[in-house]
């Protein structure tokens, strides 16, 4: 046996060991890339539809998608419009279809990395802003995808809106939120809270929803209060969820209001 | 039914009991303390830890005659992290809602001292065989006592069990809660999880008395 105490041989280990872990890990992602891509593309349907108010939910409290042989095909039938609003500065620049994005840009609207639109945002340009259109018990829905930060890492969703900015459904995930305390913005008894909820005052003011303490309606009937029972313990992620509703959906509000004339 | 030798036997039901990982040597605390809130999450992190503490603990095994020992702390941390990160990579290719639900625990494996003590005191010293036991059996004590903290702190703090509601409806105040009972909004937050864990460590030890030292 070697000495293995020389410093040679420590370095000699080092370098090697180095060589086979990075090849056994480069080699591990590249050839698992085509997969975990495709069980992103898919969930990021299965997303948007659950915001709508499609999904294979089976009782109180169940959060089922549709499953992902079905959810291409669904997606194609039940989202009948994919929007792409450019804006800058709270103004549209300009309004794209699917087909017109696809073009300039080679890459489905729904697939559109909000994290990356809005450092675009931050860093002065413009920035593109995905709206899917579907229908809802015979009203037209549009569903918005919203990012922001909670107490660990991201948090995201998927919001849908009628004309009027009513809430319709919504879809919320987070990427290490603690469990059992803000990683409950992904159960039901968070997300359907959300329902009928309204983002517009009377005069058309974007005022959004807060995710409130000590709500003194924990059955969430009032749904002209622009607020939603918060999660026990998680303070600063609910702080996030509205904050990324207030900050997102905001930025839609020129959209909704051209709806109108 | 010799399936195991007495001393093999013993690498498993010593961490079970006398020698748990987190009650009497505590490691493994801030995992504890962290994801506790939920049945479930207790579990599967425990089932995440078992792979990876016996896989990790026999490729330490089998390398601990080259391994040089100045730098053998960061070759057992490129182990686990090698490791942690193939499993996440696989579910994510192939279980993807599997691992959704574990998200943040399969990063937070590598934090888990358990498994860097295990190496450092059982592996490197051992055999494959020997050191794989050593590791399943600290992981099913580790799990152990997750379970126990988590059930307590779920169906204290929640009033369910792996989500399901035990004790009645908490807004609507049936079951338990129509004579007045009220969820302990304190259990879910980490600091009850340590004084649980301080519970069982006071029953553990007034049962035995040799594990007390001075």
């Amino acid at each position: 046996m070697a000495n293995t105490d020389k410093n040679s041989y420590t370095i000699i280990f080092a370098i090697a060991m180095v060589i086979v872990v990075g090849s056994l890990l480069a080699f591990t992602a590249s050839s698992l890339k085509p997969n975990i891509k495709e069980n992103e593309r898919m969930e990021k349907q299965q997303n948007i539809l659950y915001a709508m108010g499609i999904n294979g939910n089976k009782g109180e409290g169940d959060i089922t998608f549709i499953s992902t042989d079905k959810v291409s095909e669904v997606f194609a039938s039940k989202i009948s419009e994919q929007i792409v609003l450019e804006v800058k500065d709270g103004a549209i620049l300009k309004q794209m279809n699917r087909d017109e994005f696809v073009k300039a840009n080679n890459k489905e609207p729904y697939l559109i990395d909000i994290k990356k639109e809005q450092a675009k945002a931050k860093n002065g340009s413009s920035r593109f802003l995905p709206l899917f259109k579907g229908e809802q018990e015979g009203k037209t829905v549009y569903v918005a995808p919203i990012r922001g930060k909670g107490l660990w890492d991201a948090i995201w969703g998927f919001v849908a809106l009628d004309k009027d900015m009513i809430v319709r459904g919504t879809y919320f995930d987070h990427k290490g939120e603690t469990p059992g305390l803000g990683a409950n913005i992904k159960q039901r008894y968070f997300m359907d809270d959300f329902y009928g909820e309204r983002l517009l005052t009377d005069a058309g003011v974007f005022k959004g929803i807060a995710v409130a303490k000590g709500n003194n309606d924990p059955k969430n009937e009032d749904k002209d209060d622009y607020e939603v029972d918060a999660l026990a313990g998680a303070t600063i992620t609910g702080d996030g969820v509205s904050a990324m509703i207030k900050k997102d959906l905001k930025l839609y509000l020129p959209y909704f209001k051209n709806l109108k004339k | 039914m010799a399936l195991l030798s007495k001393k093999d036997a013993k690498l498993i039901t010593d961490p079970l009991a006398d020698n748990n990982p987190i009650t009497i040597q505590v490691l493994g605390i801030c995992s504890a303390l962290a994801i506790t809130a939920e049945l479930k999450a207790s579990l599967v992190m425990g089932i995440a830890v078992l792979f990876v503490l016996g896989v990790g603990n026999v490729v330490i095994s089998l390398m601990r005659n080259i391994i040089p020992s100045k730098i053998r702390i960061i070759v057992q941390l490129i182990v686990v992290a090698s490791l942690v990160i193939i499993v996440d990579q696989v579910l994510k290719a192939f279980a993807f809602e599997l691992s959704k639900t574990l998200s943040v625990f399969i990063g937070l494996i590598i934090t888990n001292c358990i498994i860097m003590g295990r190496f450092e005191a059982f592996a490197l010293a051992n055999g494959p065989w020997r050191s794989f036991l050593d590791g399943i059996g600290n992981a099913l004590g580790y799990a152990v006592i997750l379970l126990i903290v988590g059930f307590f702190r779920e169906l204290l703090g929640s009033g369910t069990l792996f989500g399901i509601p035990v004790l009645g409806d908490a807004i609507e105040k049936t079951g338990l809660y129509a004579t007045g009972y009220e969820n302990n909004g304190f259990m879910l937050m980490p600091p009850m999880a340590l004084i649980i864990v301080g519970l069982i460590i006071w029953v553990q030890r007034s049962r035995n008395k040799s594990l007390i030292e001075d």
